[in-house]
């Protein structure tokens, strides 16, 4: 802990650190490229012109990420609940099963907007079913949940293989895939939705499910910021015990949350199989559920967050292949590696970039007090109360009338009133969770949560 | 006598198998008794098996492959620590960061050197670690029983299969006859007592993790330059995350972790075998039945109906001073 | 931040020539809380040296910093007249101190001895170090007395007998100056006393022992000099010999201290809450509550009083439904809410029953959580807070601004952190909640801990208050000041069951203390009179545990918060 707290504006913190992380992976991601002989920027250019450059790309790019919202929504919907859900993968394996399902059973006889729902529903259901098993484990007989949920993506794997073997596959075909779903069974793409009102675009896999991807941010923030139950399911995530007082049973919590986050998980087969691919195949998830993890980790566990991130990992997988297709020695690989290089900067290395842009920022405004310091009278530090540390945990020892000790009178001080864009980004900071199953922020410098922005240190006093 | 070749073969299969997984097991399980939660072994066995193949390629030494390997298994592990240790980040996390770099870039780094779509070139015999043929092979083969098992089994394995079988004693030794294990087993349960003992907590941690990257570099270079002639694209499939749950299983102790590696292995070796065995008249038993059968058989194990595991207590919490 | 520097004019009792330990103008800062204000102390060799202060008086953050936990941001030390540096344990360790730590640092699941050679294991192997533990520990029984079996595990001793264990690995490591932070907090009389026999001992043999407490009783019953610390700073130092009790706590308070808050007779009225014959027994076989049998008045407080870890924080989660009890019945209004479903919390809440957790951090309130979520904090479905599965969020906040009001919680912000509240009040903040809706039953447990001064005396006369509207109230804590003050009735529980009863104006802190620690009792605890507590700890601690079962531990020596 440092003696002096670190002011840090929370924009700075919102916005200012997860672009920090992503510049770090990308910093490193240039390097690789560079090492095996590329121009990075280069790679950049044609990722970027691949990504944005058109409406193909556009298309590609929000298809891509209709995917990650949905796998980092459930990724964050666990983490809200304090439990690590790495199985995204299969449950999203498993709800495309329950989509295709649907789909090669009903797409004869149902019209189209019926057949969507239901394979929307099934395709949530069955993610929630392949969420519920690893989830009930770890309530009821306490197995840890991330390596279960790690052995159900390999299950997952392992049953959609048998079943396009044995099951799915047209008989006489070598190909290991089901037959094509009827036009019903396929969700409106978006390019012929725009075609239609005159606006050319051209094909992508780009359909309507990347609406539903948005409905779902939105109601996953009424869930959690909003709701009874998400109440419940944040207060068992951060502090278990305090759930339990409260009359929530944590087992209950870890049950509904992994069923949420499965269902989630489950759309992206839905997006896959009955937006894009229109026939069951193998392997569609291709990662998304891991990428989901960075989705979760670089939007701080908020929808919004989410939302950008998607569309970040997005472009990047879509500006990836166009990377490769035109520096063919950068394969797509080097997007899992530069997805690997988010989780590490904004997950695991989270208090690394944090004190280093606090130094910054205090840098910055040091600078800026010295220049103002020659014109206005320099506010004491005194005058600029922090955030009262909660004292050292000991028993009271003798009841005494009260004399307003020190620190109590220096706790107590009225906190000037925040400035409304500060109240706003306040209550977004507090729907954050900073990590993982209870992962406890390190005591780093204590972080400024209010008062002045401005002059927090006598120009002079190092 | 068919069946008794098929025994021979199961067993030598086994073992084969199993060689990679308990090297990775005894590398968790050393990482975890200090307190920290090792998800990356998938990824640095897959970085080590990497590097083997490369450097053994390059160099023409499969010693030189095999050092490689345990470089780049430490390096991954001090990066690990790096961001658990140091600077108190989330133990999964980080170790989920680093299998899904690993696993992109060892693709990127390989294609881009080799132009083979990520794979390594073809390791000649003399690249690799080939098997190790036991004096007194040809005296003794005629014998019944014994000899084909002393023949088939024991000798002919690689040298690193023997190298994994004796880890396992020393690392139990390690654990519970040393002064490094002792603090070791200290750490894992209560961190602070360590520290007030003026032992450092994090340098303590280090050694643990770096010593499980170690073993990590032996189970990729076993699977690089050993059993296989050279790197494929994610060739460890999941056997990182196998030897995790054998560890568990074996509730983090060396003995019972090295059984679960051998029951995990004779499954993986056994599938085969049962592949086209009809059941209930003409039905054939799905092979991926067989495939996901040790993965099933790990969950049910998790799910605690048989025994219970308990965890080093400090296992996944970083350590910060208390006020 | 710059402090207005004290004047810490400390009188050196003795005037020796190289004291054992010399503090100079020791400082420390933990953000905006100033922990050490220019501290500086000096402590003749082979004495005992008290520190007292109260709570968060800086005694702690102190010793840390002599042992190498904290380093100070400035000043000196100095051991036996040489300057040292101390950066980490190891070099407290190595310039001869040792402590023994409030919550005690051993790996439960080691041996004595390995705990005791942890970190001084004389070479590569174990084996060579257990060797020569096993002698040395044999010399420090016959030298001082300390007696425990090398070879039990940790988890299976009683808390006195791992005190000892602590004591042990100081004196294993040669220190010639030990440091017991708070060492009876968890120990009944009988420990106490034994203890203080060990550090008469350690006290011939020429090792300087520092004592922090709170305790008065023990820093007159044992000290040669003491050092008063108030708010970080040092504000008096006295021989032992020429000071008292009554002038020590007015220096630790800075004022005369009073008891007791103003309040008229209880007026009992029905009955509303009553058990009989309850019992709960832990997943391993240990009784922890044992034939409890009692009844509260509507309008009467309750006091349960008893050293921490005798069942009474077993006692607060069966009756607030968070655990169920394994045997007996509870009526609460005048219904039996054993008979029918299992009680939870959320069912007891609906009865009318509040509950003021004695763990408030991880119980009473969610830290991560804005203030008027926590205000909330069972209470989520409340039709007040909205309709449906939704949450009225102005409501909520609304209703929080309004119980900060009445509570005089500060700052009044609802939108604030949870954990950016001094101890105080987040306290003040649970009790409203638990009020605001008028329970029929309050279950409080230690409602003060941890709470500074100004904030004891408002919430003791609220808990009167809710007495005095009619309300049950179950006053749990370990303070007996507090239990004293407050309580219209006493029972005392030792080793999960109820061991003494009495009034509130006929209980004195004697009897109580003699309930508490079992002295009076017949049983297997108490040693037999005239042995010396010094040779009798082997009765006194392993009667009653056959093989080291957890099973027929004491429960009270078992059970202690460990972080």
């Amino acid at each position: 802990m440092n003696a002096t707290p670190a002011p840090m504006p929370r924009w700075l913190e919102i916005f200012g650190l997860p672009l920090v992380n992503l510049l770090m992976a990308m910093i490193v991601s240039g390097l690789i490229v560079l090492a095996i002989g590329e121009n990075p920027f280069a790679a950049i250019g044609a990722m970027a012109a691949g990504a944005f450059g058109d409406l193909y790309g556009i298309g590609y790019t929000l298809y891509y990420a209709t995917n990650f919202i949905f796998t980092g929504l459930a990724v964050a919907i666990a983490f809200h609940a304090g439990l690590f859900n790495i199985g995204g993968e299969g449950q999203a394996y498993i709800g495309g099963l329950g989509a295709g399902l649907m789909a090669l059973l009903f797409d004869h006889s149902l019209t189209m907007w019926p057949m969507l729902a239901l394979g929307l529903v099934a395709s949530a259901v069955f993610g929630a079913a392949w969420a519920f098993v690893p989830a009930y484990l770890q309530a009821k007989r306490g197995s840890h949940i991330v390596i279960t949920t790690i052995m159900f993506n390999f299950l997952a794997a392992a049953l959609m293989v048998y079943l396009l073997v044995n099951v799915f596959r047209v008989p006489g075909s070598m190909e290991v895939v089901s037959r094509d779903f009827e036009a019903s069974a396929g969700v409106p793409y978006v390019h012929a939705l725009l075609t239609a009102i005159g606006i050319e675009m051209p094909q992508t896999p780009l359909n309507l499910a990347f609406l539903w991807a948005l409905i779902c941010c939105g109601l996953v923030w009424v869930y959690l910021w909003r709701s009874r139950g998400g109440y419940e399911l944040r207060t068992a995530g951060l502090a278990p015990k305090a759930a339990q007082y409260a009359g929530i049973s944590p087992n209950r919590v870890t049950i509904e949350a992994m069923l949420i986050s499965g269902a989630l998980a489950g759309f992206l087969g839905f997006n896959e199989i009955m937006g894009n691919h229109r026939q069951i195949v193998l392997d569609f998830v291709a990662g998304a559920g891991f990428t989901g993890i960075a989705v979760a980790l670089m939007g701080r566990n908020h929808p919004f967050g989410i939302i950008l991130a998607s569309v970040l990992f997005g472009a990047l997988f879509q500006g990836g292949s166009e990377v490769a297709f035109e520096i063919p020695t950068i394969t797509r690989d080097m997007i899992v590696v530069m997805q690997g290089l988010v989780i590490l900067f904004s997950g695991a290395l989270a208090y690394v970039n944090r004190p280093l842009l606090e130094k910054l920022w205090k840098l910055y405004q040091a600078r800026k007090n010295a220049k103002a310091a020659a014109v206005v009278a320099p506010v004491s530090p005194a005058a600029a109360p922090d955030a009262p540390v909660a004292l050292a945990e000991e028993t009271a020892t003798l009841a005494a009338t009260p004399a307003a000790p020190e620190p109590e009178a220096l706790e107590t001080t009225p906190m000037p009133k925040p400035a409304p864009v500060e109240e706003v980004l306040e209550v977004v900071e507090a729907e954050i969770v900073t990590m993982g199953p209870g992962a406890e922020p390190p005591p780093a410098a204590p972080r400024r949560k209010r008062g002045p922005k401005k002059s927090k240190r006598k120009p002079g006093e190092v | 006598m068919e069946w008794f070749t098929t025994v021979l073969y199961l067993l030598g299969a086994t073992i084969r198998v199993s060689t990679p997984l308990i090297f990775c097991a005894m590398a968790g399980l050393i990482s975890e008794r200090s307190g920290v939660i090792d998800i990356g072994l998938e990824g640095k066995m897959l970085a080590a098996a990497f590097a083997a193949a490369v450097v053994a390629a390059l160099t023409g030494s499969a010693w030189d492959g095999l050092a490689a390997a345990v470089l780049v298994g430490a390096m991954l592990s001090l990066l690990h620590g790096f961001a658990c240790i140091t600077h108190r980040g989330d133990q999964v996390v980080s170790g989920v960061a680093i299998n899904i770099i690993v696993s992109g870039l060892t693709v990127v780094l390989g294609n881009a050197w080799f132009q083979r779509g990520g794979e390594t070139p073809q390791l000649q015999a003399e690249q690799r670690f080939m098997g190790v043929i036991f004096p007194g092979t040809d005296n003794i083969s005629h014998l019944p029983l014994l000899g084909p098992l002393y023949v088939k089994v024991l000798s002919g394995q690689s040298l690193l299969t023997y190298i994994a079988f004796l880890l396992v004693p020393a690392v139990a030794w390690l654990l519970y006859r040393s002064r490094f294990g002792l603090r070791l087993r200290a750490v894992g349960e209560n961190p602070a007592v360590v520290d007030t003992a003026g032992i450092s907590v994090d340098f303590l941690r280090y050694r643990a993790v770096v010593l499980g990257g170690i073993l990590c570099g032996f189970a990729g270079a076993y699977l690089a330059i050993a059993q296989n002639a050279g790197f494929q694209r994610d060739m460890t499939a999941g056997r990182g995350y196998i030897a995790l749950a054998a560890m568990i299983f074996g509730k983090w102790k060396p003995l019972p972790a090295l059984y679960a590696c051998l029951l995990f292995g004779f499954l993986d070796a056994g599938a085969p075998l049962l592949q086209g065995v009809k059941i209930y008249g003409n039905t054939e038993l799905p092979v991926q039945l067989i495939q996901a059968l040790p993965y099933a058989l790990t969950v049910i194990l998790l799910a605690g109906f048989i025994g219970k595991a308990i965890p080093p207590k400090a296992i996944g919490r970083p350590y910060i001073k208390e006020r | 931040m710059t402090a207005p520097a004290p004047s810490t004019s400390t009188e050196t009792a003795g005037g020796e020539p190289a004291p054992a330990v010399e503090l100079i103008d020791i400082d420390k800062s933990f953000g905006a809380v100033h922990a050490n204000r220019d501290v500086s102390i000096r402590i003749a060799k082979g004495t005992i040296h008290g520190i007292v202060g109260e709570n968060g008086a800086g005694k702690s953050t102190l010793m840390s910093i002599l042992y190498g936990f904290y380093e100070a941001d400035r000043g000196a030390i100095r051991v036996n007249g040489r300057p040292v540096r101390i950066r980490s344990s190891k070099d407290a360790i190595a310039a001869g101190i040792g402590m023994v730590h409030q919550h005690f640092m051993l790996v439960d699941t080691f041996s004595v001895i390995e705990n005791v050679m942890l970190g001084a294991e004389s070479g590569m192997l174990i084996q060579g170090g257990i060797k020569k533990a096993r002698a040395e520990m044999q010399r420090l029984e016959r030298d001082y007395g300390l007696s425990v079996d090398p070879d039990a595990v940790i988890g299976d001793l009683p808390v006195g007998e791992q005190q000892r264990v602590e004591i042990l690995k100081a004196l294993y490591r040669n220190c010639e100056i030990l440091i017991l932070d708070e060492p009876t907090g968890v120990l009944t009389p009988q420990e106490t006393d034994q203890l203080f026999q060990i550090l008469k001992a350690l006290k011939e043999r020429g090792v300087t022992v520092i004592l922090i407490t709170h305790k008065l009783r023990e820093i007159m019953a044992i000290t040669d000099t003491v050092t008063v610390m108030r708010h970080g700073a040092v504000v008096a130092e006295r021989k032992t010999a020429e000071t008292d009790r009554e002038e020590l706590a007015v220096l630790m308070v800075g004022r005369k201290v009073r008891m007791a808050p103003d309040r008229a007779r209880a007026r009992p009225g029905e009955v509303a809450l009553g058990v009989a014959h309850l019992g709960l027994t832990d997943a391993f076989g240990v009784k922890r509550l044992d034939d409890i049998n009692f009844s509260i008045r509507a309008g009467e407080i309750l006091g349960v009083a008893g050293v921490s870890g005798n069942g009474q924080s077993e006692l607060l989660e069966v009756l607030s439904g968070i655990r169920p009890p394994t045997t007996g019945v509870m009526h609460m209004l005048g219904r039996d809410v054993t008979a029918d479903k299992p009680c939870s919390p959320k069912r007891m809440r609906r009865l009318g029953v509040a509950h003021v957790p004695e763990d408030r951090h991880r119980l009473g309130l969610v830290t991560g959580f804005p203030a008027w979520e926590s205000a909330i904090l069972g209470y989520q479905r409340d039709r007040a807070y909205g309709f449906g599965p939704i949450i009225n969020t102005a409501a909520a906040a609304r209703d929080c601004g309004k119980m900060m009001e009445a509570f005089d919680v500060r700052p009044q912000e609802p939108n604030l952190g949870s954990a950016k509240f001094s101890g105080g009040n987040q306290q003040k903040l649970i009790l409203a909640r638990e009020m605001a809706r008028m329970p029929k039953i309050l279950l409080v447990g230690q409602p003060t801990r941890g709470v500074d001064i100004g904030a004891i005396e408002f919430i003791h006369r609220q808990i009167v208050a809710m007495r005095d509207e009619g309300t049950a109230v179950l006053l749990v804590s370990v303070e007996l000041d507090e239990i004293l003050a407050l309580s219209d009735r006493i029972i005392v529980m030792f080793q999960g069951r109820i061991v003494g009863e009495t009034t509130g104006d006929r209980a004195d802190e004697r009897q109580l203390g003699l309930w508490m620690a079992n002295a009076h009792a017949d049983g297997p605890e108490a040693p037999p009179p005239g042995l010396p507590p010094l040779l009798a700890p082997e009765l006194s601690s392993r009667s009653g545990k056959p093989g080291g079962r957890p099973g027929a531990l004491p429960p009270g020596m078992k059970i202690r918060p460990r972080k």
